[in-house]
């Protein structure tokens, strides 16, 4: 590749993404992390949806090396 | 577009999952049993009874280590692809792998080290039952505070680079961040469970296990969506310029 592409190329800006078009995702995305979050981080822990600690005891190591409050 | 981001994300996280997960089973499983195996020491001296094993320890260490892990590099995957979604095209002319690759070194900063900074992970049998509560909610606030001082600085950032250029706005954004996480830092609570008696040497290495299983995660995620995203090590800087 010459420079000159190089040059020209850099001169091209990304068009960015319409922040209306974002949101909707952006909600369901949410959704989906906070759901994952809270079952591999927290549940049956400080809060609990499920009786017992099967979930808890099951991503036990990675809730400690994800760095969240165990036990 | 943004659900193809969002699912490249989530493809990505997945993926680091599971290169981060055999960095926590390397580097992250020795000291969790070393730490179980203290804490059974403990309560025997104790005197207390053993607790039935809900899951073996064998599958802990490696199906559960695996799940948890996983998991969480899916979902942060997800929220990856719908930043870089906001992001692209907004920061000068940070090309696409560029753009994933700062996301992922911001990721790691914002949702991994500040909040170990303030509370460090810990291993099996540091912390009390009794503060689960109050631990849980204080990490969440800190994890939260510290994504909305990244948001407020993201701004901030922005809008002095419109006035005095992106040099000076991207440095303007992250004394703003290290500034009120700093802030926010001094005014929340210190938590310290450590027993006396528990390795000092154990817990670093738990601790950095951890950090470093984080890092692992977000790197690998920047590292394959920019690699979706046309970059290629060595190859063409096209992308990268």
């Amino acid at each position: 590749m010459s420079a000159t592409t190089t040059t020209a190329q850099q001169q091209v800006a990304v068009p960015a993404i319409p922040v209306r078009e974002i949101m909707p995702w952006a909600i369901f995305g949410m959704l989906i992390a906070v759901l994952a979050v809270y079952f591999v981080g927290a549940e049956q822990g400080a809060v609990a949806l499920f009786g017992g600690e099967a979930i808890h005891e099951f991503v036990h190591d990675g809730r400690h090396l994800l760095g969240f409050p165990c036990h | 577009m943004v659900g193809t981001l969002l699912l490249r994300g989530m493809l990505c996280g997945a993926l680091a999952g599971v290169v981060a997960t055999n960095f926590a089973w390397i580097f992250g499983e020795p000291t969790i049993d070393w730490a179980i195996a203290f804490e059974e020491h403990a309560a025997k001296m104790a005197g207390e009874a053993q607790g039935a094993e809900v899951v073996s320890r064998a599958v802990q260490s490696t199906l559960g280590l695996f799940t948890g892990v996983t998991v969480i590099g899916a979902a942060m995957g997800g929220l990856f692809g719908i930043a870089y979604a906001f992001a692209l095209g907004r920061f000068g002319r940070i090309g696409p792998a560029g753009t994933a690759v700062l996301l992922a070194l911001a990721g790691f900063l914002v949702l991994a080290f500040v909040p170990q900074l303030k509370y460090p992970a810990n291993p099996p049998a540091i912390g009390h039952a009794d503060t689960i509560g109050a631990r849980t909610g204080l990490y969440f606030s800190l994890l939260g505070l510290s994504l909305f001082a990244a948001g407020l600085a993201t701004a901030f950032g922005r809008a002095v680079a419109a006035r005095h250029g992106g040099r000076i706005g991207t440095v303007a954004g992250l004394v703003f961040y290290a500034v009120a996480v700093a802030v926010v830092m001094m005014a929340m609570p210190t938590v310290n469970e450590v027993p006396d008696e528990f390795s000092s040497v154990v817990l670093m290495k738990f601790r950095l296990a951890s950090l470093g299983t984080s890092a692992v995660l977000w790197l690998t995620l920047g590292a394959a969506f920019a690699w979706l995203s046309g970059w290629r090590p060595g190859g063409s800087r096209r992308v990268l310029a």
